[in-house]
């Protein structure tokens, strides 16, 4: 059995699977459970400074999408960080520290953008003998507008100072927790870095509005007839939080620096492919608070019997081997030629391939009377629109055209060579292949 | 040429093909596309009641969900952990009384999760793909007899040896699996399933199984606790009920279990007789699975007669209505008062019952139908008699299997509780814990 026991700067968890600040880590009770059903480690929800804690709101506090049957596929919410005095959360959690040696408990923390504030806290997180800290830079409502969480994790400059202050009262592993509400997530990163962390961890809420209320014509979660902007997670949100892990990890100037993977993590699959994208771990809250924390059993198994599948024998075997094959556009290989294939004996006829392909691609299905669907090779252009919309898996594949094959669609002989569009005739800046 | 309406007890009513096409699986292994969908379905429930539901407790949720996740063979270790048999349970389990029935979309639409179909998708899978998925604990140095190879011995065995005991398995018959090999359906256990489940299970190690070797006869009980540390008796129910009514040895009346017996150790199908007019007496699993294999072989008219109404009759409403869909006629409310013939079987009388509270009785009125060939499937009886304590005709047990003798563990149909495969590896497993918990100290 493949060994899921993970070095995360140093700090050592059973496996790679951490909650994320939110309501699963909320208070004492939810994480001694949450660590007896399987957890490897928590990101203890947000505290906030000395003095009265801040208020939720008390009416709804989520908004929901969904697929087929009900299924969550992302969930928003307008909730703050913690309600609870900051005493009462660090007594808690020096308590199960203590219990729970051997898991990861990091404290979150969100105080003003001053220095004293954070010199005030730190040392008393440092009391509870959590293993690190995570700094919220991202909870994108309520917060910002006072200052705090994506309103300092929008301006890099602030990132910076910040990390630095914590960096310079605190000697633990710090965190930067990047919020996903900005246009080139490479900057913040950086600013972390530069700034002494020792690791980021993305991503936070997007800001969203799920649905709206057409009797009350309000935003929902409505609030007595009025709605606010959410932060949005679950699967919806892990394209794009997988995007910016990668843009992180590829970037020169942030490669190698140490990524906790965070935003739509339900299945093991999912947090293999965000470790595969350079994730020494993962945090998870969607999955959980729609399935319980029994849901990480899947997780552990699930990465387990993969890893001893493939022949890993610890995570750090196989985190980061997908970044070298993450690309600009310009370098894929342009002669690199695919034909849709649908095979017949597990084709249900729906139909479904063909309206994709006629109305809104490239006309290249044909539809006998009997309904029958075929590919028109002379038509497709390989955009694998419909792959995506058939009901069946692998009824419709893509099947590459080797070398020397003619393409009936361009006429042209399959080339063996790889050529991009950095050297296409078309590019009117196209240099000469060498 | 014979066919179904050949008089008389005959083989060969069908020809090979349709005989082959009739004893195939009862419910095809899922395709793949049809696995995700039904896996999809599954909510995850929380303290699920399917689990509750489960004798053995499989966690379903955990192993529909890693069936979902593409990880089959976590799946068939979250079941075989609960349940060593699962592959057999997912064939035989009446799930429609027991976990699907408790599904909560059993509620919502009436439309179950299809966890036994699930569970056997995983369980195969495992079984094809690799060797045994358990190792064993260091040796103990203690020893342990299972007396009887059925569904409860082969957990309890297989279960000790887990644990570091060495195991010798007693059967009086010469192949193991008890009814697994012996008594369920035909098409339920297609491909001779039972046999290469058994040798999957003993795969652990530590198991030597010696058959035909009957307590009673070849072993005692005494003797068995003298020379081993613990003893496991999981004889299930060797006797079978009488009829008691006039006629009852006449040539053509048999136990439906031998008929089930013959049919399952047949190696060619063709060449089993069965009667044209097959009248199966009882209304549990076995009248029915006698009476559906009769029609399948051919015979033409095959009526069950069960002395209650429908709704007190041992086999579910699912049971009743696939041997409705076979043509098989039930007759509710009739009791059998004589078989008629001369030498051999040629009619049944049944008598009409009512029951007004105060018990069964007959009303007097009286009708005959053909039958050369009658089935007995009135229960089955323990025949075992090695000096322990009875709870009425079963082997008294406390907690886990404990019986009278402080060495001796019991299970499955030879104690009380419901005479279900299942249950049989429920309690052989809850035995062998608790053995190795007496034997550890
Ligand atoms: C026809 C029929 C159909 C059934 N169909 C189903 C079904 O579809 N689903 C379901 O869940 N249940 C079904 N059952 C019930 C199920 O088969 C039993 O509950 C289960 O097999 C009990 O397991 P067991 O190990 O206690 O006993 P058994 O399976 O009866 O095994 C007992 C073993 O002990 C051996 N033995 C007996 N006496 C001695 C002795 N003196 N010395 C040595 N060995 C001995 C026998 O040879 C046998 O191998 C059916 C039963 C019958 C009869
Ligand atoms: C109700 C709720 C409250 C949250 N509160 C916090 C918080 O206090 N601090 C924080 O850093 N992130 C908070 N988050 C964000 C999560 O930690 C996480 O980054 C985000 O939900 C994406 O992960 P997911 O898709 O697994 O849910 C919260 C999320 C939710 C749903
Ligand atoms: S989950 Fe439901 S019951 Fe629990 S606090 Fe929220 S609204 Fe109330």
């Amino acid at each position: 059995m493949a060994d899921l026991t993970t070095d995360f700067l140093g700090i050592k968890s059973p496996n790679p699977f951490w909650l994320a600040s939110a309501p699963p880590t909320d208070k004492e009770y939810n994480v001694r459970r949450a660590f007896e059903a399987g957890w490897g480690g928590v990101v203890w929800k947000t505290l906030g400074a000395e003095g009265p804690p801040v208020v939720n709101v008390n009416g709804p506090r989520y908004g929901v999408i969904y697929g087929k049957d009900r299924t969550v596929l992302g969930i928003n919410n307008i909730e703050l960080i913690t309600d609870r005095p900051l005493e009462v959360n660090l007594e808690e959690m020096a308590r199960v520290k203590a219990d729970y040696p051997d898991h990861a408990l990091i404290a979150s923390i969100m105080v003003p953008c001053e220095e004293e504030a954070w010199k005030a806290i730190l040392p008393r997180v440092e009391e509870t003998n959590a293993d690190g800290i995570e700094l919220n830079f991202g909870c994108p409502h309520g917060m910002a507008e006072r200052g705090m969480g994506s309103a300092v994790g929008q301006v890099p400059e602030y990132i910076e100072m910040v990390t630095r202050w914590c960096k310079k009262y605190y000697d633990r592993p710090v965190i930067v927790k990047l919020t996903p509400n900005i246009t080139d997530v490479r900057k913040p990163a950086l600013a972390a870095k530069n700034g002494g962390a020792d690791a980021v961890s993305l991503i936070n809420t997007i800001n969203s509005i799920t649905s709206v209320d057409l009797d009350a014509m309000s935003p929902q979660p409505m609030i007595d007839g009025k709605g606010t902007h959410g932060g949005y997670c679950g699967p919806a949100v892990k394209p794009i939080a997988m995007n910016m892990v990668a843009e992180i990890a590829r970037d020169p100037q942030t490669h190698g620096l140490p990524i906790s993977g965070i935003g739509g993590v339900t299945t093991w699959r999912d947090a293999a492919e965000f470790m595969a994208l350079g994730c020494g771990n993962v945090q998870v809250c969607t999955a959980a608070m729609t399935y319980g924390f029994k849901i990480v059993q899947e997780m552990k198994s699930g990465l387990s019997q993969w890893m001893d599948e493939k022949g890993y024998r610890s995570t750090s075997d196989f985190v980061g081997m997908a970044v070298p094959n993450v690309t600009d556009w310009q370098y894929l290989n342009l002669n690199y030629v695919t034909k849709a294939r649908i095979d017949q004996d597990s084709c249900i006829s729906c139909g479904r391939c063909y309206a994709a392909c006629e109305d809104t691609s490239h006309q290249a299905i044909a539809m006998s009377d009997d309904r029958t669907f075929t590919v028109i090779d002379e038509e497709c252009v390989a955009c694998n629109l419909c792959v995506d919309v058939c009901p069946v898996e692998d009824c419709i594949t893509m099947v590459e055209l080797q070398p020397g094959a003619i393409d009936p669609r361009t006429g042209k002989e399959v080339q063996k060579e790889y050529a991009n569009w950095t050297t296409h005739p078309n590019n009117p800046g196209a240099v000469a292949a060498e | 040429m014979t066919s179904p309406s050949t008089p008389g007890i005959v083989p060969g009513r069908l020809p090979a093909d349709a005989i082959a096409e009739n004893f195939d699986d009862l419910h095809a292994p899922l395709a793949p596309h049809e696995v995700q969908v039904a896996a999809d379905r599954c909510y995850f429930c929380y303290d699920a009641p399917c689990v509750t539901a489960c004798p053995t407790e499989i966690d379903i949720p955990l192993f529909i969900r890693q069936i979902a996740t593409g990880t089959s063979e976590a799946a068939a270790r979250t079941i075989f952990n609960q349940n060593i048999l699962g592959g057999m349970c997912a064939r035989v389990c009446p799930t429609e009384t027991l976990c699907e029935e408790a599904c909560v979309r059993e509620l919502a639409e009436g439309k179950p999760v299809e966890i036994g179909r699930l569970q056997r998708h995983a369980t195969d899978m495992l079984m094809a793909r690799q060797g045994h998925p358990f190792t064993r604990a260091a040796p103990t140095g203690k020893r342990v007899a299972v007396v009887g190879a059925g569904p409860a011995g082969l957990s309890c065995a297989h279960r000790l040896a887990m644990k570091g005991h060495d195991v010798v398995l007693y059967d009086a018959k010469s192949k193991p699996g008890g009814l697994n090999e012996y008594g369920i359906a035909a098409y339920k256990s297609t491909d001779d399933f039972a046999a290469r489940e058994a040798e999957w299970l003993m795969g652990i190690g530590g198991i030597t199984y010696e058959g035909g070797m009957a307590l009673g006869a070849d072993l005692t009980i005494d003797a068995l606790s003298e020379s081993f540390d613990a003893v496991f008796l999981g004889v299930g129910l060797g006797g079978v009920n009488a009829l008691g009514v006039a006629g009852d040895d006449k040539d053509g009346v048999r136990d439906a279990v031998d008929f089930i017996a013959d049919l399952r150790q047949a190696k060619d199908l063709t060449t089993l007789p069965v009667g044209r007019n097959v009248v199966v007496i009882g209304g549990g699993m076995t009248a029915v699975d006698a009476a559906v294999q009769a029609k399948l072989l051919g015979a033409q008219n095959v009526t069950i007669a069960y002395r209650r109404t429908r709704t007190r009759m041992g086999a579910s409403r699912y049971e009743q209505d696939l041997a409705a869909s076979h043509g098989v006629q039930l007759l509710f409310d009739v009791q059998p008062v004589a078989v008629h013939g001369n030498g051999a079987a040629v009619e049944v009388e049944l008598e009409y019952t009512v029951d007004h509270g105060k018990g069964l009785e007959g009303t007097g009125e009286t009708i005959r139908i053909p039958a050369d060939q009658v089935f007995r499937a009135i229960g089955q009886s323990l025949t075992l008699d090695g000096g322990l304590e009875m709870d009425g005709r079963k082997i008294r047990v406390t907690d886990a299997g404990r019986t009278s003798h402080a060495k001796v563990w019991a299970g499955g149909d030879c104690t009380s509780g419901e005479d279900l495969t299942v249950v049989a590896v429920a309690e052989g497993r809850d035995a062998a814990e608790d053995i190795h918990k007496v034997l550890m100290g």
